[in-house]
């Protein structure tokens, strides 16, 4: 048996225009396709490199970037859609170099080995302690389960978790 | 020695700041100028000549820079010396679904991948190996006809220890089975990521996610065909390894090979589905294993017969083929042992090294028989273990030397933290307790390259401003290592973390160190480290005697210890540079802490930084070497260095179950590990690795496999390819397992890759506990463990 693998050739050099987006605080300008992703914007057109690109496909989501304050996969969504909202990402997240406690949680925890799903991590859990100061040990779970980590079995994530409600609770603080 | 300051404290990871923030640079968000983007063409066949390649359409395709495929490469390349087989893109035929064909550099990833469709190969398909008991038997036509063979085996392992016959024949209880493991795979979430910037002279500079920058450098410099001083190996912050980026990979060649042609800088990043149909995951394993037991001797003998389906390529499997049957010495004495592994090809993706590589399938088939062996004989399965286990100091009939051994009194406190005499036997149905143990090497004592170089090396900088700078070729995947080689330095020169930088994994910049596989770099790197401060410390020492008007301490060589080994055997060989293990460095009467150098007798002081200057001032520059290099270990026999280590890790774990009658699911509650590595030198990040080895065994104990099917990967994406989430980790109670190693830095041994082979025994062992079925197919699946209890219940 003979096969080739002749496809016919794709039509590259799709329409591409100026784009702006808010993201982080201020509007950003870059070039985007009507195919572009809010993760290829964010990170080839913006240089902002701390949403991860796991998958691509919405499963892992290590992309994860707040849109008007809720989390979402940022490789799932087309930039152009997002126009006029308000992004946040991973480098939005610190007051300066003050750590915003989630951060904090997860540095003095060790919640974080190899941190390629950390900035999403904490996107997620950024979000939940907008909801809710105290989450219950499931809604952790839920928050945590959002994003693929391989190296640490969750377990010093969700400690993070524990610590900043804890702290932001005046509970605890000292480890 | 004095007390510790920073080792065994809990330390984030140095560089956590910059990941929680964003900011640290993995390979994919390294900014080059213009890169051009790197598509790889693949194999849509499993089995294949590659009868024309036309490239001429797509090179046409205005924006396309370079194309290359495999008349571009006369050299294959492999990890192991032994079994370079795999060639960056293939030249004569295809073995595997998704091998490279061709590749393409172009101005836009969308002109890439509109070039890959213009190439045209032809193909004649060839009958396919997928399965490796065909693979045994005469096949028309060999993977690798290379090796002479009529059939796809590609090593065959069979080595005895003792009489197993005679072991197998004395002993009261002997059981037997057959056992089935699933392939597994790393599931890494950084995809493989290479970028290659090329200079005027044509020299290269690889960014790449790697665990192993060295052997990348030098298998580059082979297929490229281009001396090492042309290319430049950095390993940037890396998203996860497990031993899925421990190989040198086609498409760090490919790319390299095309900036070269291009004389442009190149980018390529693997989508998620490319990791996985070329994912190099965990062998997938049949092995039918007989085990004597006899309650007064322990396991009298071990006879296995194990097949191992090595995929397309060698990787890592001919070590692989020998870790299946050395690596069940231990952790219980065994004299009589025999085991015939045979590694096969197949058109597969290629198997490779995963955490706790070789170790895994088989320890899970010992430790099942082990168990049905005890409770045959009536004996407490923990307390059976513990009455077998390696005592400290002994050389094993293989020819391993074990020095410290901490798990009976681990498991002894896991037993006890887990309430396990209340509850083994005594659970009401559907839940259930059990254990199993295991044991893995600190790093391996063998070089892959057979030299008399030390195993790591590092140089350490002495700067004005009195801090430290550690240059070290070790590769932080996730697992710490930047961070243990700083601790190392402060510990030693009695400084702060935030006096030590490191400079990591550049080979222009860093000194050679293997790379992090085989749980070796906190061992080896580490002990480099330490080794490399002690000598800076001796330096600021004189400067501080200079200053205070004393005579220099006389620092003396330490004589090698052997004295803890058995009478007639040969004692290991300690090289010309030993420290010894451990160096009392501050028996010297000084002492480095808060800023000052003091002599401890007479408690006159120098400030710290004024013994730098005095030190620093004269020379103007001021560094220090740190080596590891193993002893010499074992025997002379064919096959003895397999295994070796300069010390092993002990690990028991306890599982509690719950096991559901009505749907087969099983749910682990509760995990109580006893883990021996040694001195814990970074509490948070040994937690952290053995909280990983528990995901990652209980993934491949209940749900984990890559499924193929006709040679394609049916499951090559993370919907589809299931691993443990938050909800199904179990509650993790850490006993302290304390052990008086003195080869590991600070007494350290690894903690990495052996807690993860025991927790899927435990396991299976926990779910005979809850419902009486044994399980001897992984992963243990709910339609598994329904099989098994209808056949109990129709029995």
């Amino acid at each position: 048996m003979t096969t080739t693998n002749a496809a016919p050739a794709a039509a590259p050099g799709e329409q591409a225009r100026v784009l702006t987006l808010r993201v982080n605080g201020i509007e950003q300008r870059g070039i985007a396709g009507p195919g572009t992703t809010l993760l290829e914007f964010l990170r080839e057109e913006l240089g902002l490199t701390g949403s991860k690109r796991g998958c691509d496909l919405g499963e892992c989501g290590c992309c994860s970037v707040l849109v008007d304050g809720r989390p979402m996969l940022s490789c799932l969504l087309l930039a152009a859609d997002v126009a006029g909202s308000e992004i946040t990402t991973i480098e939005g997240i610190a007051r300066g170099e003050t750590l915003h406690p989630l951060q904090q949680a997860m540095v003095d925890e060790g919640a974080i080995q190899c941190g390629f799903c950390t900035p999403a991590m904490v996107i997620n859990g950024v979000d939940l302690f907008n909801r809710t100061a105290s989450p219950s040990r499931d809604e952790i779970k839920a928050c945590v389960s959002a994003t693929v980590c391989r190296c640490t079995g969750y377990n010093r994530i969700e400690q993070a978790f524990v610590t900043t409600a804890e702290r932001l609770s005046g509970k605890g603080g000292a480890r | 020695m004095s007390s510790l300051n920073i080792v065994g404290r809990p330390v984030p990871q140095i560089d956590s700041r910059d990941k929680v923030l964003g900011r640290a640079r993995f390979t994919d968000d390294i900014r080059l100028h213009h890169p051009l983007e790197v598509a790889i063409l693949r194999s849509p066949h499993a089995s294949a000549r590659i009868v024309a390649v036309d490239t001429s359409r797509a090179a046409a395709l205005p924006g396309v820079r370079g194309i290359v495929t495999g008349a571009d490469f006369r050299h294959t390349f492999g990890v192991l010396v032994i079994s370079k087989d795999e060639p960056a893109i293939a030249r004569e035929r295809v073995r595997y679904i998704g091998e490279p064909v061709a590749a393409v550099a172009a101005e836009t990833a969308d002109l890439a991948a509109a070039a890959l469709a213009l190439i045209e190969i032809r193909y004649e398909v060839t009958d396919t190996c997928l399965d490796p008991r065909a693979g045994l038997k005469p096949v028309a036509e060999p993977l690798h006809p290379g090796l002479g063979r009529d059939n796809n085996l590609h090593k065959q392992v069979d080595q005895h220890y003792g009489d197993v016959g005679a072991g197998l024949a004395a002993a009261p209880v002997v059981v037997e089975k057959r056992f089935t493991f699933a392939p597994v795979t790393h599931a890494f979430t950084e995809p493989h990521a290479t970028q290659v910037a090329v200079d005027g002279r044509g020299n290269l500079t690889v960014y790449s996610a790697t665990q192993v920058p060295h052997y990348l450098h030098m298998a580059m410099a082979e297929v490229l065909e281009i001396p090492e001083h042309r290319i430049r190996i950095i390993k940037p912050h890396l998203g996860g390894g497990f031993g899925g980026k421990s190989d040198p990979f086609p498409h760090e060649m490919i790319a390299a090979k095309l900036a070269l042609v291009t004389g442009r800088n190149v980018r390529v990043n693997f989508s998620r589905e490319e990791v996985f149909i070329s994912n190099h995951g965990r062998h997938p394993t049949t092995m039918t294993m007989k085990l004597g037991y006899d309650p007064q001797q322990g396991v009298t003998a071990i006879d296995a017969d194990i097949v191992i389906d090595g995929g397309a390529y060698g990787s890592f499997g001919v070590v692989t083929t020998y870790y299946n049957g050395i690596l069940l010495q231990g952790p219980y004495r065994l004299d009589n042992l025999h085991f015939r592994t045979r590694r096969v090809y197949t058109n597969k993706p290629m198997c490779g090294a995963m955490r706790g590589h070789g170790g895994v399938n088989a320890r899970f088939a010992a430790e099942v028989l082990l168990d049905m062996a005890l409770v045959q004989a009536g004996v407490d399965p923990c307390q059976g273990r513990i009455d077998m286990i390696h005592r400290p100091n002994t050389l094993l009939s293989g020819g391993f030397r074990i020095t410290s051994v901490g798990l009976k009194g681990g498991l002894e406190e896991a037993m006890r933290r887990s309430g396990w005499r209340d509850k083994y036997g005594r659970l009401p149905y559907g839940k259930g307790v059990g254990v199993a143990c295991g044991f893995y090497i600190s790093g391996s004592a063998a070089h892959i390259h057979r030299n008399n170089r030390p195993s790591s090396t590092v140089r350490l900088t002495l700067e004005f401003d009195g801090t430290v700078t550690v240059y070290s070729g070790a590769a932080d995947i996730g697992q710490g290592i930047d961070t243990i080689l700083a601790m190392m330095a402060a510990e030693v020169l009695g400084i702060g973390l935030d006096q030590v930088k490191v400079v990591v994994a550049d080979t222009q910049l860093t000194p050679v160190d293997l790379g992090s596989y085989s749980s070796r770099v906190t061992f080896m790197a580490g002990n480099a480290a330490r080794n490399a401060a002690i000598s800076m410390r001796r330096l600021l020492v004189a400067a501080a005697c200079r200053l205070l008007e004393l005579p220099e301490p006389a620092w003396e060589k330490p004589e090698p210890p052997g004295d803890f080994f058995r009478q007639g055997r040969r004692r290991p060989d300690y090289s010309s540079d030993y420290l010894g293990p451990n160096p009392d460095y501050d028996s010297d009467g000084f002492r480095l802490a808060n800023g000052q150098v003091t002599q401890v007798a007479s408690g006159r002081s120098v400030p710290f930084l004024e013994a730098v200057r005095r030190a620093l001032d004269e020379p103007g520059i001021l560094q220090t070497f740190g080596t590891y290099r193993s002893p010499k270990l074992g025997g002379t026999f064919k096959g003895a260095a397999a295994g070796l280590s300069p010390s092993y890790s002990f690990t028991a774990f306890i599982v509690e179950v719950t096991v559901d009658p009505e749907t087969g699911f099983v749910k682990v509650d509760r995990a109580t590990c006893a883990h021996d590595c040694g001195t814990v030198l970074n509490p948070l990040a040994v937690q952290g690795q053995i909280e990983g080895c528990i995901h990652m065994g209980l993934g491949q104990a209940l749900m984990e496999e890559v499924v193929h099917y006709d040679g394609v990967v049916q499951n090559a994406s993370f919907l589809e390819y299931k691993i443990p989430s938050a909800f199904e980790q179990p509650e993790v109670v850490l006993v302290p397992t304390p052990s008086d190693e003195t080869e590991g830095p600070f007494g350290a041994k690894e903690g990495g890759e052996g807690p993860l082979a025991p927790i899927i025994p435990a396991i299976a062992n926990a779910i005979y506990d809850a419902v009486g079925v044994r399980l001897t197919e992984v992963p243990m699946r709910p339609d598994r463990v329904l099989a098994a209890l209808r056949k109990a219940g129709a029995a």
